[in-house]
């Protein structure tokens, strides 16, 4: 963060050196930009063009067919008005999938975030076997989630083979956590914090080191323990980079898919239904893709609320 | 008093730390040891080590798994997405770090909003687009959308490293007389060079584990449009009985991406720090 701001403000400080400069130099830039500007435009263009094409003509589509019935198969589509949305709202299953949602968002904004705060507050004070933790905490990170998906369910969670068998034959019952429909979510919650929370070490810790030694040599002098320490010194220095962090939790919260659709599809009995997997198996199971994409526009709806706060708290780096 | 204090929070600390690396070292060591057993030994004790190291499970994940294939296939989908996010997002994002456009305020919340945007958003309209165009199992196609997905975060990446160069290394290659191309091409590219590999670094693992674009685009297709994940997930249907095959396979997958991150950390950390600030 305070990486990013230092550039910030070198960007500034070129500005204002810019903006100094003699009338005339100014006038000759001036028009040297109004020549130019057609090329800018062409350099732009592929970047825009290509997110364009690809999220935001697709994403009027959805907005569009929200409202309609339509299969998917051929371009037939009836004006339904909000039928869909009304049938969600009368499906349980989608309250059961919003309530997973959210339970998703306080899981992850406690647990990993917890172990990340701690493992990096650790590290802080151990700068040489510092880069080894990282790799190693980093690791499932890196891996796809179909591998890590799939040696969960067959290694740790199989009845038959897994660890979980293992210790269900030898005296220690663990039940069956997929298949269990009150222990299905945190089942592939586990997977996906295990798979996770290295990552916030990382970014913890790379906030932490930003901190000035001086601040915390100063506390230290006047006698600080380490509790005041990191409360009054590390704390607000890493504020905004624990703000972001909370912010692309709750984005990515309403968004989780990949370790709920291979785990347990939604399953057992839609236990473990998010918004993702119940507008996924509308548009690929049931071919309506119509309710599809309203369940589309809803999960939109809370991600484009998270947006707007996101965009508001990295407004800084905007004005840049 | 307080000397023995700190002497037993240093213990404890460090106890933590291996705790939290066995946990996530944990589960692979069990792929490691699994995938030379035979599947009557995993299912005996999963938590044993191998008694030989016995290679048929390999061999047999190697087959059936259409690794072959499949590496293929990831490597084409993960270049054409690295190729093309390293082009349009260096372009992208020196025009805006010299603001040289003056809806460049405009793009940037446009690139915001793209970033946060659900894949569920676009997805069902654009897999309709993709069997239209009959590009359904075409791993380029699929590489270029998932391109488009992490451009937003590229050009702000991208963005920063252009900031980071002074103005007058712009000015002096122009009072030379250098034209738009030749200033990206020979003064620009190199000095941004770090930022590229940062980028190129994040976007290429991305696209590599990219699982909901990729398996909803291909798993349809045809056998010779897997990716090495998909080969291993449809596997997981035939196989899940013989585990030591299944870990063989994990293996397998595991190996080579274990080898880039070891060398290429650096820029990973590098990588998910700076992104971290953006997205």
């Amino acid at each position: 963060m305070a990486a990013v701001e230092g550039a910030t403000r070198r960007g500034n400080g070129a500005m204002a050196r810019r903006s100094g400069a003699d009338p005339a130099g100014a006038s000759h830039r001036r028009s040297r930009r109004g020549r130019g500007t057609l090329k800018f435009y062409l350099l732009i263009a592929p970047a825009v063009l290509l997110s364009a094409f690809v999220v935001v003509v697709p994403g009027v589509m959805t907005a569009v067919a929200a409202f309609t019935d339509w299969d998917g198969i051929g371009l037939q589509a009836q004006w339904i008005g909000l039928a869909n949305f009304a049938e969600i709202l009368d499906d349980p299953v989608f309250t059961t999938a919003l309530g997973n949602n959210l339970r998703w968002m306080l899981l992850f904004l406690t647990i990993p975030v917890g172990i990340g705060l701690l493992t990096a507050l650790l590290l802080l004070t151990r700068p040489r076997s510092r880069t080894v933790y990282q790799v190693v905490f980093l690791v499932p990170y890196v891996l796809a989630p179909i591998t890590n998906a799939i040696l969960w369910l067959n290694i740790i969670y199989n009845p038959i083979s897994g660890v979980v068998g293992y210790a269900n034959d030898h005296g220690l019952d663990l039940g069956t956590p997929l298949s269990n429909l009150n222990t299905a979510i945190y089942a592939i919650a586990a997977v996906d914090i295990w798979h996770f929370w290295g990552f916030l070490t990382v970014i913890y810790l790379a906030a932490l080191r930003q901190t000035p030694v001086e601040q915390v040599e100063a506390a230290l002098v006047e006698g600080a323990n380490g509790w005041q320490v990191f409360r009054f010194v590390y704390l607000p220095n890493i504020r905004s980079t624990m703000q972001l962090m909370w912010v692309m939790i709750i984005i990515f919260s309403f968004l989780a898919f990949d370790y709920v659709w291979l785990l347990t599809q939604g399953g057992p009995a839609h236990a473990t239904e998010m918004l993702s997997t119940y507008a996924y198996s509308f548009a690929f199971a049931s071919f309506q893709f119509g309710k599809a994409a309203a369940v589309g526009l809803v999960m939109s709806f809370f991600g484009l609320i998270s947006s707007f706060v996101y965009t508001w708290l990295s407004r800084k780096d905007l004005n840049a | 008093m307080r000397g023995r204090m700190k002497h037993v929070a240093v213990i404890v600390g460090h106890v933590l730390l291996v705790a939290f690396a066995a946990t996530a070292l944990f589960p692979l060591l069990l792929v490691l040891i699994n995938s030379f057993k035979t599947s009557s030994e995993v299912t005996a004790n999963p938590l044993a080590p191998p008694t030989e190291l016995r290679l048929d499970n390999f061999a047999e994940a190697w087959n059936y798994g259409h690794f072959a294939q499949g590496f293929v296939n990831s490597f084409i989908l993960t270049f054409t997405t690295v190729v093309v996010v390293l082009v349009c997002s260096s372009l992208a994002g020196y025009v805006l770090a010299g603001k040289k456009i003056r809806v460049w305020p405009a793009v940037m919340i446009y690139f915001m909003v793209a970033m946060t945007v659900p894949i569920q958003l676009f997805l069902f309209p654009l897999y309709y687009v993709f069997a239209q165009l009959q590009l359904l199992g075409n791993v380029v196609a699929v590489g270029v959308v998932i391109a488009a997905i992490n451009m937003p975060l590229s050009v702000f990446l991208m963005r920063t490293f252009f900031l980071k160069i002074p103005k007058s290394v712009e000015e002096a290659a122009l009072v030379d007389g250098a034209n738009t191309f030749q200033l990206l091409r020979s003064v620009m590219l190199p000095v941004v060079s770090p930022g590229l590999i940062t980028v190129a670094t994040i976007v290429g693992l991305m696209a590599w584990n990219e699982f909901l674009i990729t398996s909803t685009f291909l798993q349809g297709g045809e056998e010779s449009s897997i990716t090495a994940t998909l080969g291993y997930l449809s596997m997981n249907g035939t196989f899940s009985t013989d585990q030591g095959v299944m870990m063989a396979g994990a293996v397998i997958l595991v190996a080579p991406i274990m080898v880039v991150f070891i060398l290429l950390q650096r820029h990973f950390v590098d990588g998910f720090v700076s992104g971290s600030v953006k997205g």
